[in-house]
């Protein structure tokens, strides 16, 4: 095969429409009869509900339906459990709108439809809601005391669940030590906030009975898999499309009540009714994440090798459990980091909350094992007075161990396995381009200026079971057409997908097609989440496609009387070579497509098509090395970062233009968790920071610049050599910046353990360490 | 996120405008819009009326006058940020407007719509502090005149009557030549200021300060004007002790506390601002002198 | 609140991409929500609906400004351009799309046509625009899939294009 496209930075295919203002997104869908909804949400984190009166409601003008939980008939009918495990203490699952009691600010108790969303509106502001509030957890510190308020009336607990991943013997490994340190550290929440909210719209086609529900979601068939049943209906009758979808980054993964809410109320008033979600709800109703606070404990020799670590993490899930323990989970499978500990124990505990509940966001669990694991390295290396980097190297995985079984097990009870990686090449590269920082550290310092160089490491799990598939097919006409069920949310899967599909075929790439995201035009799917669809999905598009490129071979052997061993594929024609003999792929795809009388060839199926499934039995494993160098004046507790490198290995590279984008907006993603962004609550549980001038994201002005450094181990598990790279920037970002800072700040002896982190708060760690 | 209904008014004169003002209940003027809309779209204000100011020309002006730069109420930022007027006369604004809100914001806001709007951490109301400016109101009992200082009743709440409407600015430009300074701490660029502190400073001939002007945004419900500082400030040399001492006073002033940012880090940066504003205005005055 | 009335509505007659539209307006209607529901121009998108996102940026009267803070009736006579009157006629992309494209400076899409209205003013005010004026002039552009550099990159490639008098 000519590998014209496959590691080319091609320009995106997805580009010509979003650029002149014709994506369709979900709110740019128009319905003929459509109505528009809008929620009534609660107002408090806990509370049971007296009475809801919304007679007032319902008369207003523009105003079809003001619809509670028994008018839709879905009380007591609590949404499915998406990940069900043996783990879970209490089941909780949030019910589609609350009718007795509710468990955070934004828990969804009406559904209001009206000729217009400001109508909607209007009228949700008259439904009269009688409230009983009671006491709310909002502090994760206290929520597993014997004494804490119930974040569920009459639960025992709030435990949901406690996990446990261990290998070694960890009381001989600190035993032995000889350097043992305790660190208790915090992570805060915060949103995924892409810059499109979710939405939704249902509508049932009166004469085949089809529901049609389209959503924000990264999910299409794990929200048809949901909602099916719980309407009572064939899988066959419910059709599931994502439309372009303006950004995921996580939340956008699980079902939601309003989808959930809007298929039955379509059904119920046989109308078709979208809802959007504005930002506002956007701040209450979509999952969070990464709440964490850990209590861990490094055991390291004399040199500062890593040995071990064990410790214990609180975590919190919020109000619910819409997304069962894979949160948590993604806590745990991130283990043992980048490094060969030789024992860990690490036991989890979730708890509930009454605040928005938490799923995966950007990175997951990932984030926050790495923002721990390297403030652990960098207290190695202040304790040992060595080199931060030296920390690592000594004790990261070494080339020559892979592949290597890490000690910790998937979730089968398989061991897992690192596929392959050169961690300290990572490392090397990104170290090497500091090589003068000490001394203009030092420099620095004489003028009052305070510069810090953070370091941190990782790995990234990608290529997440069980499999997804794609149906490549070329038509008469002699395109390709791409049918996958995996979605995208902006990554340019469709550009990735055409390069493979283009290479293997000969066409030019401007000749495939892609759909991708609608349960209607392929049968299986799971979903966008967990960095896993260059590697499953594009696997599945390789193989597919060799399957028809071997079908176009041996029909066009046959037609053209040579062997398949003297055939090339080259813009659209297959050829003999060396000779002017040839055929083009669309007849050799009218023949396959048939032609009444005329029999087809023998042992041929019709149509030049195939569909392939690529299952990821074993997770491939990215890696890499950040370097961070900031400049923080000590004056006022600002930070400005000064330069960011990556050094990242995700294995072959389909498209290094998309890669890098992946990875720049997953830096400035873990910029902003470590900077900017804190979802607050006050102590009764109100959410503070509903709004985009309270609630702080990254913006062009605060961001450096972000140098990227590739290399390439390609992973032995796949067809293609790739990894995944959606989550590689985010994940060791925060713990990066943080180490930059704890680095500049040397001189005061700060030791930051938490993240986000304000200048104030910067400012009071400097002006603490000073009094100490 | 749709605001509730209302009726719309578009007035062309101040003296409709007055008339309307006075005719309708429950109602907000709308400037710029770039806080009132947001108000509007999250059902934090629901108004009968909306008066719109946007088509009263007379309202839109920038001109010197009497030794002193006069910006009609409904001057937009973007004019403000690149007139050339403002650039040799009071650059100190076109300073402070980079720290406005954001290209998109300027080009509608207006700067009687942020001295009306009063949000504490403001940074054009701090500019008129600085330079003892006065407000001029129109209403159904004629004109009247406020002086900043006198402008703020409390927490976003200027001393304008129901029925007024305020119509322009006029900010007395300082006689002798000087150095200004304006620096802000912001999370980000173009978000309100956790302090803000603009800086006038005029030198005299043996180099010592011969008259200061300091004032402070985000600290206070109001601009803070340093009266005392400034006083302390004249016929010191401009030194690093000077600005120093300067700063240990402005660190005492009684500060704002909020969810985000406490009263104690508002002085903090109160003191290391009004100390660089010192040193930089200073340096200017330097080059003027 | 009480119970409602019918809405009045303003007449309201504008230009949008070079063409005299006509609407029929609620005084509550934003100029987002105009051009997307009455005019079908779906490229505006509402990111946050109260001003800071930037996604709904449009260009009135030659300024960049946010169309979920500006009210229908108050574009009534206003020039409006929107991000699809950017590419000619025949479909020639503007540089700055072209530019977006070549560099990557969208993922997901959303915030784009803001991002490139702003850009469209700012550029043709500021040709010589350098790096730290673009990210200032995008600073109230919120992105999350890019990190904004491969837009910063884009807009400085434009910039250059547009300087030679493409």
């Amino acid at each position: 095969m000519g590998a014209r496209y496959f590691g080319a930075s091609v320009p995106r295919i997805e580009d010509p429409g979003l650029l002149t203002g014709r994506g369709r997104y979900l709110d740019d869908i128009k319905l003929p009869g459509m109505a528009e909804a809008a929620f009534v949400r609660s107002v408090h984190a806990h509370a049971r509900i007296k009475h809801i009166d919304v007679t007032v409601a319902r008369n207003q003008p523009g105003i079809i339906a003001v619809l509670t939980a028994h008018d839709l008939g879905v009380a007591g009918k609590p949404m499915p459990q998406f990940a069900p495990s043996p783990l879970i203490k209490q089941q909780r699952t949030q019910h589609v709108l609350a009718s007795e009691a509710v468990h955070y600010v934004g828990e969804t108790i009406a559904i209001v439809v009206g000729d217009t969303r400001a109508a909607a509106e209007d009228a949700a502001a008259l439904v009269e809601v009688d409230y009983d509030p009671l006491p709310a957890v909002t502090d994760l510190r206290t929520a597993l005391d014997g004494d804490a308020p119930r974040a569920h009336e009459g639960a025992p607990d709030n435990h949901i669940a406690t996990m446990r991943t261990k290998f070694g013997d960890t009381d001989q490994v600190f035993a032995r030590a000889v350097h043992v340190f305790r660190e208790t550290i915090t992570q805060h929440r915060g949103g995924c906030h892409a810059m499109e909210c979710r939405g939704v719209i249902a509508a049932e086609d009166e004469i085949s009975g089809q529901l049609t529900v389209w959503s924000s979601t990264q999910a299409p068939y794990m929200v048809r898999r949901m909602l099916a049943p719980w309407l009572g209906l064939d899988e066959s009758r419910v059709r599931v499309i994502a439309p372009q979808v303006g950004g995921g980054f996580g939340p956008k993964g699980p079902t939601y009540p309003e989808e959930f809410a809007l298929a039955q109320t379509a059904r119920l008033l046989k109308r078709p009714i979208k809802w959007v979600e504005d930002r506002r709800e956007h701040f209450v109703a979509t999952t969070q994440q990464r709440d964490q606070i850990w209590d861990v404990e490094v055991a390291a020799d004399a040199n500062g090798r890593m040995l071990g670590v064990r410790g214990r993490c609180l975590h919190d899930n919020g109000a619910y459990l819409p997304y069962g323990l894979i949160l948590p989970g993604t806590t745990m499978a991130s283990f043992p980091g980048p490094y060969a500990l030789e024992a860990l124990d690490i036991t989890l505990d979730a708890a509930f909350t009454n605040l928005t509940p938490t799923t995966p966001v950007r990175g997951a669990g990932r984030p926050n094992v790495a923002f721990m694991l390297e403030r652990l390295a960098d207290r190695i290396a202040r304790e040992l007075k060595i080199d931060r980097a030296d920390v690592r190297r000594r004790s990261f995985v070494r080339k020559d161990q892979f592949p290597y079984a890490t000690g910790t097990k998937a979730r089968d009870g398989s061991p897992i396995v690192f596929d392959s990686g050169d961690f300290h090449s990572c490392l090397e590269s990104a170290v090497e381009r500091f090589s003068d920082f000490r001394s203009r550290q030092e420099e620095a310092r004489k003028e009052g200026r305070y510069l810090g160089l953070g370091i941190a490491s990782y790995i990234e799990d990608t290529g997440l079971a069980p499999f997804e598939g794609a149906t490549v097919k070329v038509q008469p006409n002699g395109k390709v057409l791409v049918l996958t069920g995996a979605a995208g949310q902006g990554q340019g899967h469709h550009t990735v997908f055409a390069q493979i599909a283009a290479d293997l075929l000969g066409v030019p790439i401007e000749d495939v097609s892609v759909v991708s995201g609608d349960t209607g035009s392929f049968p299986h799917g799971i979903g966008t989440v967990g960095s896993r669809v260059a590697v499953l999905g594009g696997s599945s598009v390789h193989m597919a496609a060799t399957r028809v490129r071997e079908k176009a071979l041996k029909l066009a052997s046959e037609m053209l009387e040579a062997a398949e061993a003297d055939l090339v594929i080259e813009s659209g024609r297959v050829h003999v070579a060396g000779t002017d003999r040839s055929i083009g792929l669309a007849d050799l795809a009218l023949r396959l497509d048939g032609v009444a009388g005329l029999p087809l060839p023998r042992e041929t199926e019709p149509g030049l098509g195939a569909t392939a499934y690529f299952e990821g039995r074993a997770l491939t494993f990215a890696s890499g090395t950040n370097l961070a160098e900031v400049e923080v004046d000590v004056e006022t507790g600002t930070v400005k970062i000064l330069r960011y490198v990556v050094a990242h290995d995700c294995g072959r590279l389909i498209n290094p233009m998309l890669v890098d984008g992946q990875i720049r907006g997953g830096v400035v993603h873990g910029i902003g968790n470590a900077l900017f962004e804190r979802m607050i609550y006050d102590d009764s549980g109100q959410p503070v920071t509903t709004n985009y001038g309270e609630y702080l994201l990254p913006t062009a002005t605060e961001i450096p610049r972000i140098e990227i450094i590739h290399i390439e181990t390609p992973s032995p598990l796949n067809p293609i050599g790739v990894k995944g790279a959606g989550e590689g920037g985010t994940i060791p970002a925060a713990a990066c910046i943080i180490s930059a800072i704890e680095d500049a700040l040397t001189p005061f002896n700060v030791c930051i353990a938490e993240h986000p982190l304000s200048p104030e708060r910067i400012a009071d760690l400097i002006d603490g360490a000073k009094a100490t | 996120m749709k605001p509730a209904p209302f009726a719309y008014h578009r007035p062309n004169t101040i003296n409709d405008l007055v008339a309307l003002v006075a005719s309708c209940e429950n109602a907000k003027l709308i400037a710029g819009g770039q806080s009132l809309v947001p108000m509007l779209n999250m059902r934090y204000v629901i108004p009968d009326h909306v008066i719109d100011l946007n088509r009263i020309e007379s309202l839109n002006f920038i001109r010197e006058n009497n030794g002193a730069i006069e910006i009609g109420a409904m001057t937009r930022q973007c004019e403000i940020e690149h007139d050339q007027l403002i650039a040799r006369r009071a650059p100190i604004l076109q300073d402070a407007l980079r720290h406005v809100g954001h290209l998109q914001t300027r080009s509608r806001g207006t700067i009687g719509g942020s001295l009306c709007h009063l949000d504490p951490a403001a940074e054009l109301p701090g500019i008129a502090a600085l330079y003892d400016a006065t407000l001029h109101i129109a209403g159904p009992r004629g004109t009247r005149e406020v002086n900043i200082a006198d402008w703020s009743l409390g927490y976003m709440t200027p001393a304008l009557e129901p029925d007024e409407v305020l119509t322009h600015i006029t900010f007395p430009l300082w006689k002798e030549p000087h150095g200004h300074a304006f620096l802000e701490i912001a999370r980000r660029l173009g978000d309100f200021a956790i302090v803000g502190v603009g800086c006038l400073l005029a030198l005299d001939r043996n180099g010592a300060i011969a008259r200061a002007a300091i004032s402070l945004v985000g600290v206070s419900t109001a601009p803070v004007r340093l009266s005392d500082t400034e006083a302390a400030l004249i016929g010191q040399k401009p030194t690093e002790s000077t600005f120093k001492a300067a700063a240990e006073h402005a660190r005492t002033i009684e500060c704002l506390e909020d969810a985000q940012i406490s009263a104690s880090y508002r002085q903090r940066l109160a003191g290391v601002l009004v100390a660089r504003a010192l040193k930089l205005a200073s340096a200017r005055a330097e080059i003027t002198k | 609140m009480t119970e409602q009335t019918a809405p009045m509505r303003e007449r309201i007659t504008l230009t949008v991409n070079g063409t005299s539209v006509e609407g029929l307006v609620e005084p509550r209607q934003h100029l987002g929500d105009f051009l997307r529901q009455n005019l079908g121009l779906t490229g505006t998108h509402l990111g946050c609906e109260h001003g800071v996102c930037g996604a709904c940026t449009v260009i009135v009267d030659g300024h960049p400004i946010r169309s979920c803070l500006m009210l229908a009736v108050q574009a009534d006579g206003a020039n409006v351009t929107t991000v699809e009157g950017m590419a000619k006629a025949d479909g020639t992309l503007h540089p700055l799309q072209a530019a977006f494209r070549a560099h990557h400076g969208l993922q997901c899409g959303f915030c784009t046509p803001g991002m490139l209205t702003t850009l469209h003013a700012f550029l043709s005010a500021n040709p010589n625009a350098d790096e730290s004026a673009i990210r200032e002039a995008i600073s109230g552009n919120l992105c999350r899939c890019t990190g904004y550099e491969s837009i910063v990159d884009a807009a400085l490639a434009a910039a250059r294009i547009m300087q030679g008098g493409a």
